[in-house]
């Protein structure tokens, strides 16, 4: 009888829909019990910080960090966690790519503070109160909170992951693969996925969607999500509708076509290309308002087609913004 | 604006039009600014939008691709594809922040050695004008705030 | 039996950090400042993380809203899914027809069901009160209370907890980030053969809300020493207002209903809707955490104190329960008049008993999951409205399982976000848990003794909130910013540094 392994679960700039993932194994839970002790996972056992850091090195087999890595608790326990884990998985869009944490990337510390303490249409603060990493109250009892960092990142920027499990969050039949290979792995010794494996298929999306396709695709028109009824058959592009099919990678099911909506990119891109935005951007400018005038078209008429996508920066980045090329939005001099 | 800056320059050329006309510059003698440098590929269609943004991740301050006038690409419809590609893509850029004269887009024929010149030394002066890209200290900034926290985390252990 | 107190050790550290809480969802910590007598002095709940949704929404397509903003919380994406559609039909003049809106609200009783249920038997309740809270942490959890009950019984509440996901599955495509609802209604409408299973589903979910009201009932209720410290006014327990949401008749309602105020003295003060929330809700920032504190506009920010004069309010069950005339089901009613019976009147202040209320409202879900899935209109073919018109502006409140829950936001003319506010349920209950985890540390630890059981059941001060941070602290801030500007002899501006 194999040796149980141990799991912990910590969590960085993550919604906890990870948690939940691991969670909603329902009855599997009992699979994963069998073969597993979760040693540290604070949404659902009372194991506290001082007892993590007290674990020898290497002594927890596999440790599940979800979410983005934003401020220095964050990172403290991407660290903490590299060192008492043997494997490492960065589980979820956020820890594997910034995901939707990713999106304050687009903004600054600064513009966030002003928002939210003292903009937003239900703060009241004349005194400009502002949370602070070292704060003191009337009697001279200190207070810290962690600080924050300037970018969102993912957990690979920090610390050396061994495998990345995409989605937002992972789904069942994810989740019952990697319990598969766990299993096969503590009770038959079989060899886990070479380091640094994305635990999905190479394939786009398009391959496991069960949509109609025509044969090119093109995009005639752009209606967004609320312009248009869709049909429930075919593809969403061919429609008019902007899917991240093209740039993302199979592996979950295609559930959000299935449910008659667009993808938007959660499991990431495949390994065929470095980032998710140049892909999609090529992969739709491509096959956009094409017509049999294509010679003649003016500048002025290709930037006004290409106007009518809004926001391409937020869409085709919505989950990987930090894992993009630019990483960021910057500001730059006036010209 | 310190006049030791010196822009760090890429320019995408398409091999049976641009870079063409750079060579006809070159062995016309034109005068032409030294701070760039050239990548060529057979047809600007084979830019992926990938090239130009890992060129300003890399540090670039300025980025261009020239290729052959609609209608006349050596593979009939590439650069087609090439203008409406970099056309959504200056739209992604400038939501990244990108001031609009870091990066451009141009025809330029075999038999135009001056435009070449003339696109060329046109764009160095904006970009050398605008200074370095935003991005060539995102990368440094990042490491900053990471290895301290490793220090820290180190150090607590 | 479970085990309630343990052996007391003392401590002389003049603070204890509790880092971090655990069962319950987010990241946050407790200080207890002791004196130098061992007594405490004063404790504080931080929150310690944050995002910044507010602020990096804007410039996205007002229509992308629903399916971004469930990320703010993964155990309870369906209310900010379904705020944002509510924000969203304003904002683009499109008015579901009914049966987009029992759609959505069809899903959405099978979500109250899945996160009430997930807290009483994994996160909350059933740890803490059927190991007791001074059981060994290390079985203090759902593991534990499986290993407790038996498998068949812990077969049981995974297979109707997962009963719940499943439908969550059928109507919002995914039950963790649902993407169905859309400015207008729903994507698709519902099938016979969805609509059968859902009605199948709801039938053992009926059955079994019922004996989770047993559960209550044999593990707490009838256990004497429970229910003194329940009806202890020095551990759980102060004076509040609570706010929630009723339906037409006054009953209580999770989506489409109306809000009231009931102040410390049982009295309804005032009635609200979407439109007004301004006018009632504040929030107050202080420096030692990232959490905001609402509070009631009229009555103003008092501090961390409770009574009528001060602003703090409470929501989630025990207020829903506390501000409505009654429950519009059945089974849900006669929980609904054995509560009050037992704990007197309007409003009960006790805050454990925010688990039972908790269970009762699984009762509600799970009836009017039942009534809604027997609805001829669910199955209707008018299953959205089509706009392309764009108002500039909405404001959407639905009925979390942790409180009640606004989103507000504005746009320009071309539908892309400018401005948004959102007001999330725990960050109403933030105070109380400040509270109540002050008057129970009080009472509990005098002359520095501490144990394991203690200290949890201070946290067992926030539990009863079911606190959901992850949403509360939806704003990403860091220290104060520094900017260097450099300008070249003419003063024109030609580098920016940041930090």
């Amino acid at each position: 009888m194999a040796e149980k392994i141990t799991i912990a679960l910590k969590r960085g700039a993550s919604c906890v829909g990870c948690d939940i993932a691991i969670v909603n194994f329902n009855e599997e839970l009992f699979t994963l019990l069998e073969i597993a002790d979760i040693v540290f996972a604070p949404t659902l056992i009372d194991v506290k910080y001082d007892a993590l850091r007290k674990m020898p090195d290497k002594s927890i087999t596999i440790g599940f960090y979800h979410g983005a890595v934003r401020n220095s608790d964050n990172e403290e326990f991407a660290h903490i966690m590299r060192q008492k884990c043997q494997i490492l998985i960065a589980y979820g869009a956020c820890a594997h790519m910034g995901g939707i944490p990713g999106l304050a990337n687009v903004t600054t510390k600064q513009a966030i503070l002003n928002k939210v303490y003292k903009e937003t249409f239900s703060a009241v603060n004349p005194e400009g109160t502002l949370p602070q990493e070292i704060s003191k109250d009337e009697v001279g009892h200190e207070l810290t909170l962690p600080k924050f960092y300037d970018h969102v990142l993912a957990l690979d920027d920090v610390v050396d992951v061994d495998y990345f499990v995409p989605a937002c969050p992972p789904t069942p039949d994810m989740n019952m693969q990697i319990l598969g290979v766990v299993k096969a792995f503590v009770t038959e010794g079989k060899p886990l996925p070479p380091k640094g494996t994305v635990i999905a298929s190479e394939k786009t999306l398009c391959d496991e969607c069960k949509r109609e396709r025509g044969e090119k695709v093109a995009v005639d028109r752009l209606y967004r999500v609320h312009e248009k009824e869709f049909d429930p058959e075919k593809c969403f592009l061919d429609q008019g509708i902007l899917c991240l099919g093209p740039a993302t990678r199979a592996g979950c099911g295609a559930v959000c076509t299935e449910t008659n909506m667009p993808c938007r990119g959660c499991m990431g891109p495949t390994a065929a290309v470095t980032e998710q935005g140049a892909s999609m951007l090529s992969a739709l400018a491509s096959v956009y308002g094409l017509t049999d005038r294509e010679s003649e078209m003016s500048e002025e008429e290709i930037d006004k087609l290409m106007s009518n996508i809004l926001d391409p920066l937020g869409c085709f980045y919505r989950f990987s913004l930090p894992k993009s090329q630019l990483g960021r939005v910057v500001s730059d001099t006036k010209g | 604006m310190s006049e030791s800056f010196t822009p760090k320059i890429l320019i995408f050329c398409c091999n049976w039009c641009a870079y063409a006309g750079a060579d006809l510059a070159g062995v016309s003698r034109l005068k032409i600014s030294p701070h760039f440098r050239v990548i060529r590929t057979l047809c600007s269609a084979r830019v992926d939008p990938e090239f130009i943004l890992h060129a300003f991740k890399q540090g670039a301050d300025g980025v261009m691709v020239l290729g052959c006038h609609p209608g006349d690409c050596h593979y009939i419809g590439g650069n087609y594809r090439t203008r409406r590609r970099m056309a959504l893509l200056k739209v992604m850029l400038l939501q990244f922040g990108l001031n609009k004269d870091r990066f451009h887009l141009e025809w330029v024929s075999a038999a135009e050695g001056e435009k070449f010149a003339q696109v060329v030394n046109g764009f160095v002066e904006r970009v050398t004008r605008l200074g370095p890209s935003p991005f060539r200290e995102i990368k440094e900034e990042k490491q900053r705030e990471t290895i301290a926290a490793a220090a820290q985390a180190a150090a607590a252990q | 039996m479970p085990q309630i107190w343990d052996e007391t050790h003392k401590t002389d550290q003049r603070v204890i950090h509790i880092e971090p809480v655990t069962r319950l969802e987010g990241h946050a910590k407790i200080d207890i400042f002791l004196d130098e007598k061992g007594d405490v002095e004063q404790t504080y709940f931080q929150v310690v993380e944050l995002r910044g949704f507010e602020e990096f929404c804007k410039g996205r397509p007002a229509e992308e809203m629903p399916r971004i903003v469930t990320r703010l919380c993964g155990v309870c994406p369906w209310p900010h899914h379904l705020a944002s559609s509510r924000v969203l039909d304003v904002l683009f003049a499109a008015p579901p027809p009914p049966t987009a809106h029992k759609i959505r609200e069809m899903g959405y009783c099978a979500h109250m069901l899945e996160s009430h249920l997930e807290h009483v038997y994994a996160l909350g309740p059933a740890p803490d009160f059927v190991l007791g809270p001074a059981a060994d942490p290390m079985k203090r959890n759902v593991i534990g209370v499986i290993e407790a009950v038996g498998m068949e019984v812990g077969s049981s509440v995974i297979r109707h907890r997962g009963y719940a996901v499943e439908i969550e599955n059928i109507v919002g495509g995914k039950s963790t980030h649902p993407v169905f609802s859309l400015p207008g209604g729903v994507s698709r409408p519902m099938t016979q053969e969805q609509i059968d299973r859902i009605r199948e589903l709801a039938d053992k979910l009926v059955e079994f809300t019922e004996f989770t009201l047993t559960v209550v009932d044999d593990v707490i209720l009838s256990n004497k020493e429970y229910v003194d410290i329940i009806l202890n006014k020095d551990l759980y327990y102060h004076n509040s207002y609570h706010m929630g949401m009723v339906d037409e008749n006054g009953k209580l309602a999770f989506y489409g209903g109306k809000m009231r105020i009931m102040d410390p003295n049982g009295k309804i003060v005032d009635n609200f809707t979407e439109n007004d929330y301004l006018d009632y809700v504040a929030e107050h920032t202080v420096p030692w955490s990232y959490l905001k504190f609402p509070y009631l506009k009229k009555v103003g920010w008092k501090g961390l104190t409770d009574g009528v004069d001060s602003g703090l309010y409470r929501v989630a069950p025990l207020s829903r329960l506390n501000v409505a005339d009654g429950m519009a089901t059945p089974k849900a009613q006669t929980a609904y008049d054995r509560f009050f019976e037992t704990l007197g009147q309007k409003p009960v202040q006790n805050s454990l008993s925010f688990h039972w209320a908790r269970a009762i409202e699984c009762v509600y879900a799970a009836e009017r999951l039942q009534q809604l899935a027997n609805d001829p209109e669910v199955l209707g073919k008018d299953y959205r409205t089509i706009s392309d018109r764009v108002a500039g502006e909405g404001i959407g409140i639905v009925e979390a399982p942790r409180g009640t829950l606004f989103h507000h936001y504005k746009s320009d003319e071309k539908g892309l976000i400018t401005d948004v506010n959102l007001v999330v349920a725990s960050a109403q209950n933030y105070g109380a848990m400040n509270l109540d985890i002050r008057n129970v540390a009080k009472t509990l630890i005098k002359g520095g003794q501490i144990s394991n059981g203690i200290l949890n059941m201070v946290e067992m001060g926030f539990r009863s909130y079911d606190p959901c941070f992850s949403c509360a602290t939806h704003a990403a801030i860091g220290q104060m910013p520094m900017e260097l500007v450099i300008h070249d002899n003419t003063g024109e501006e030609i580098r920016r540094i940041r930090r």
